[in-house]
């Protein structure tokens, strides 16, 4: 009896230990961050907004990649953690950074777990407004209790102490940046603990099929509220962080735009592999940093261009047909208004014709498919004749 | 006790609040249906209400048009760019998942966002309405504004003809048919696509006529996709997408209620509206007066 359950859990265990095996890919990623803190020494202010933009998509990634959550209202948690933790520096509570970001990140947490059961209930779209009424009562209560928050200027006036009561936050943003990598890598490698342990595979179960989930006794509705609560425990050390590096925290980092640029983040990096969001901070800021040079104010237009091209032609597709366009109308020096003409006359054009091009496409392949099937068949039958498979086909 | 002085008030907050509930349904109504007809989330909805607000503008304020033949100019130009896009675009949306039908509306909006302010500026707009428009009526006491008089005339045919067209017109019924059950619908005939098609390119001509009444009350800049977005939600899922009756219901209620909590509680109106908003979500997910599913 007992020999016939031991491989079994042999098996399970083996699995697991396989999957939360670091690949040397992954290593050589985070040898590359670590490097970066000495390769580019000037560039450690914008690497600092990568690291918090990459923080506040591994939370999103938590929730929407593994769990199938959608949110619109994810800046909720982080624009709480900004200001929990620019209040702690304003006023002084915790003179230490890492235990008032850690204070920042439970306010988050508690906020998160609080408006949870909220998100349980309902479809997607109910899951979408809650979120989004949730970050506009943020926002709004930020906004009323301007004697304390700073109302529409701003939170102002945020002091911030040294790290570990030596390192201080310099003009350069050299110790930022060494603060946001450790506190992303921190982060991060909880996150993979978590999402590769048996309990990140029950919620993947759960965003495949609740149904079937909870049939197989999964506590869905628990697990839901547990990957919720940590998910906004980390957008909310992401807004932390920010407002520690920047010493300034605002309304904006409550609003409907933040939430989307999060989503698009997580999108351009892919979801459910936790390094979607990392790859995608990158992409975004740089872009956004080479773009705005040309269009900062219609900047916005860009990113929904994007979208819509992703949706459309798939994420790998459209993203790469969105930069061939947008590369195209910055090489031959097109002016603002006419690129925005151009693109959406291309957009309305690939609308058009897209089905019949996926159609095509999938025709294709599907007869590429068949003719290695073909040539794979009539392989075997030639090399195999001899020693009698050949009757099988 | 109440004073004459009060029931004034009150009755001033109500006819404000069927006003700005009636705006709204107009408004938000061809949301509920694209939503309860393809379960298309479409978030660019008030992009259509915006696109009717500038184009009335455009054509009032610039090439010197009488308001009101602005207004149905604006619901053409709203149920044009809306049967377009829809032939375009939105066809390739209906079989994608919630989320690829979020990023795909949200990109459309900061589209339309980043455009309009490249076109008209990032100011607020207003529509030069013409003088007899301006100004109250005294109704004992009462001051009725002339053009929240209009807006609820208008909004109140429109509302009318929606339900007469609904309830006894050929295409009513082909639309209700489809929006009780998509599949038996086609299996009786229905070109679902074509009845979809024309209900989106109507709902976005009323969003645009919405946009066009609403500049005034409102406020036109370009951020007012997203401004209004959540108020368009909230008529949606709080009246449930089975019938129109939910959503004017909805509508009325919600415009009341803004009103009179910008009025009584001007510190919390805000809260107000997002806690009724979270409240009814909890307590009717179908909405208030759809049966569930």
């Amino acid at each position: 009896m007992s020999d016939q359950t031991l491989p079994l859990t042999g098996e399970v265990t083996s699995f697991l230990t396989r999957r939360a095996r670091w690949s040397p890919l992954e290593v050589a990623f985070w040898l590359i961050a670590l490097a970066s803190i000495w390769l580019f020494p000037a560039k450690h202010l914008i690497l600092t907004e990568i690291c918090i933009w990459a923080m506040f998509a591994l939370s999103l990634d938590l929730i929407l990649g593994y769990a199938g959550i959608i949110s619109l209202g994810h800046a909720a948690f982080f624009g709480l953690g900004a200001y929990s933790a620019g209040l702690i520096g304003k006023y002084g509570f915790i003179p230490e950074p890492v235990l008032a970001l850690v204070a920042s990140g439970l306010i988050a947490s508690v906020a998160g777990f609080a408006t949870s059961f909220l998100v349980l209930r309902g479809s997607d779209l109910t899951r979408l407004m809650v979120t989004f009424g949730v970050a506009l009562v943020l926002g709004e209560i930020a906004n009323k209790f301007s004697d304390i928050t700073g109302g529409a200027d701003g939170l102002q006036g945020v002091e911030i102490g040294p790290v570990f009561g030596t390192f201080r936050f310099d003009l350069f943003g050299h110790t930022g940046y060494v603060y946001a990598l450790s506190v992303l890598f921190l982060m991060f490698v909880l996150a993979r603990r978590i999402v590769r342990s048996p309990f990140g595979l029950s919620l993947q179960a759960i965003r495949g099929n609740p149904l079937r989930s909870s049939a197989v006794g999964i506590a869905v509705n628990w697990r839901l509220v547990a990957i919720y609560t940590l998910s906004a425990g980390y957008a909310g050390l992401a807004g932390a962080v920010l407002a520690q590096t920047q010493q300034f925290a605002s309304l904006e980092m409550f609003s409907v735009e933040r939430s989307a640029d999060v989503l698009l983040i997580l999108i351009i990096g892919g979801t459910g592999y936790l390094y979607g969001g990392l790859i995608g901070a990158l992409i975004y800021r740089l872009a956004q940093d080479y773009l705005s040079d040309l269009s900062a104010r219609y900047w916005q237009y860009w990113i929904g261009f994007v979208l819509i091209m992703m949706v459309l032609f798939g994420r790998v597709y459209g993203g790469i047909l969105a930069a061939l366009i947008i590369g195209a109308t910055i090489w031959f020096k097109v002016d603002t208004g006419t690129s925005f003409v151009l693109t959406a006359g291309t957009l309305l054009v690939l609308g058009l014709v897209r089905e019949p091009i996926v159609k095509w496409v999938a025709l294709r392949e599907q007869q590429a498919v068949v003719a290695m099937r073909r040539i794979r068949t009539r392989m075997k039958l030639g090399g195999h004749t001899e020693s009698g498979h050949a009757g099988r086909a | 006790m109440l004073t004459i002085h009060d029931i004034q008030t009150i009755l001033t907050i109500l006819f404000d609040g069927i006003a700005y509930g009636m705006l709204l349904f107009v408004l938000a109504c061809g949301l509920s249906v694209t939503l309860g007809l393809m379960n298309l989330v479409n978030l660019a909805h008030g992009a259509f209400a915006m696109a009717g607000g500038y184009v009335t503008v455009v054509l009032v304020n610039r090439m010197g048009l009488p308001f009101l033949v602005g207004l149905p100019l604006a619901f053409l130009a709203g149920a044009a760019i809306g049967a377009l896009l829809e032939r375009t675009l939105y066809v390739n949306l209906y079989a994608k998942s919630h989320l690829d039908q979020v990023l795909f509306t949200i990109g459309l909006v900061f589209m339309s966002v980043a455009g309009v302010d490249y076109v008209m500026g990032s100011s607020q707009q207003f529509v030069n309405i013409p003088a007899w428009l301006e100004g109250q009526i005294d109704a004992g006491g009462v001051g009725v504004g002339r053009y929240r008089l209009m807006i609820i005339v208008i909004c109140g045919l429109l509302t009318l003809a929606l339900q007469v067209i609904l309830a006894k017109s050929r295409f009513g019924s082909r639309l209700r048919a489809a929006v009780d059950d998509q599949r038996v619908a086609r299996g009786l005939g229905i070109n679902v696509g074509a009845v979809f098609g024309l209900t989106f390119a109507f709902g976005s001509g009323l969003a645009a006529l919405g946009g066009a009444l609403g500049a005034q009350i409102l406020g036109l800049d370009p951020v007012f996709p997203l401004k209004y977005l959540i108020y368009f939600l909230i008529v949606v899922t709080v009246g449930g997408t089975s019938s129109i009756t939910g959503p004017f219901v909805a509508s009325i209620l919600l415009g009341i209620g803004d009103v009179a909590g910008k009025y009584y509680l001007p510190t919390l109106s805000a809260f107000v509206i997002y806690s009724i908003m979270i409240v009814m979500l909890l307590w009717r997910p179908q909405g208030l007066f759809s049966r569930p599913r």
